[in-house]
């Protein structure tokens, strides 16, 4: 998709700035702006390192076991046709717990291998079931603790309080995940 | 609003502190542990690296060319009427496409107009709370075969469009 949409941006932006006028400020954004990825970059290395390292503690502990036993009611209510597939909840709630203290990069193999624990029960295998739609969906609304990457972004703008985002991100985040869940168990019963 | 901001500011300090008590509870080799973690972060950050500089260059293109703000200016009313700032509308049709994409996008409209006005805290608290949806679907369903998505998409869509609604009114509410 960024095959077509990035050309696009160039295109239109070269093209309206040689029409408009405002070619020297364009002719010089265009290094200002690997200077700036540059700079991003180098204080992406502080923050994004230091939680990373944070978090594999955490991996490492049974604090994610615990987790995840506390999860089980709420997968019972979302999942309830997973009823006797054991492995394909535990690894649901696994990829949620992963996704809550921010690991996507756990949180992604976990999920994929649900998905595969669960294509081995579905009897249309070209078609996803109710649980999967419900899983993935769950998995678009990006419910997580800490947005460690949102602000590894704002302390490195400068800003006077970078954590400050931390409980609206969750409001914003949870009303996102009912949205999501009321649609799904509504569509379900339709398409 | 000084509790929001007293909450925000304690819960790292007490999710490190949880982590941390848990691993000396489990006697692990906790700094071992961190500096095995820390150094996948490196690769984390050399792999968006490239990704960074395209997203500036077409994203500043933009801006600095002037057809950003005679979009903005076009939409206006509309989101005016919806009392949403225009500026973060790139961002709102990235974000579900891609998600260094939309990094670009929210660093540059936090670098013009402040992380700490309401339109970086909104920008923020969008970037936050939505996931890039169409990546997510597409590799949920390509691992296992899937052609028939169902509605998968449209709930997906709804979820993100709720989330930025609520970002938009909670950041207006509380600043």
């Amino acid at each position: 998709m960024l095959n077509a949409i990035w050309p696009a941006f160039i295109i239109i932006s070269f093209i309206y700035a040689l029409v408009s006028g405002n070619i020297e400020q364009t002719s010089n954004g265009i290094f200002e702006s690997s200077a700036s990825a540059v700079e991003l970059t180098i204080t992406f290395f502080g923050t994004i390192c230091l939680w990373n390292g944070i978090i594999n503690i955490a991996k490492q502990t049974s604090l994610m076991t615990k987790l995840t036993k506390l999860l089980q009611p709420i997968i019972r209510f979302l999942f309830p046709e997973l009823k006797n597939n054991q492995k394909a909840k535990e690894e649901i709630s696994m990829n949620i717990v992963a996704n809550l203290l921010g690991l996507g990069n756990a949180a992604t193999p976990l999920g994929l291998k649900a998905m595969e624990t669960m294509q081995e029960d579905n009897k249309n295998k070209d078609t996803l079931t109710n649980s999967m739609a419900m899983f993935i969906v769950l998995n678009t609304a990006s419910l997580q603790l800490i947005p460690t990457n949102v602000m590894a972004i704002r302390s490195s703008l400068g800003s006077n309080a970078p954590s400050n985002i931390i409980l609206q991100v969750w409001i914003a985040t949870v009303i996102a995940a009912i949205v999501g869940i009321t649609a799904t168990k509504i569509l379900m019963k339709r398409f | 609003m000084q509790i929001v901001n007293y909450l925000s500011a304690s819960a790292i300090p007490i999710i490190i502190l949880i982590i941390i008590f848990y691993g000396i509870k489990e006697k692990k080799k906790i700094f071992d542990i961190f500096l095995e973690g820390a150094k996948e972060g490196i690769k984390i950050v050399i792999n968006l690296f490239p990704t960074l500089i395209g997203i500036f260059l077409a994203v500043g293109a933009l801006r600095n060319s002037g057809i950003l703000d005679f979009i903005i200016n076009l939409i206006s009313p509309i989101t005016n009427l919806l009392k949403i700032p225009s500026q973060i509308l790139p961002l709102a049709m990235l974000r579900p496409i891609s998600g260094s994409a939309s990094m670009g996008v929210a660093v540059d409209i936090m670098q013009k107009y402040g992380t700490d006005t309401t339109i970086g805290m909104i920008t923020s608290v969008i970037m936050g709370s939505t996931e890039t949806t169409f990546y997510t679907i597409a590799i949920y369903t390509a691992c296992i075969k899937v052609k028939k998505i169902r509605f998968v998409l449209l709930a997906a869509l709804l979820a993100d469009l709720a989330g930025m609604i609520a970002s938009v009114i909670i950041c207006q509410v509380l600043s």
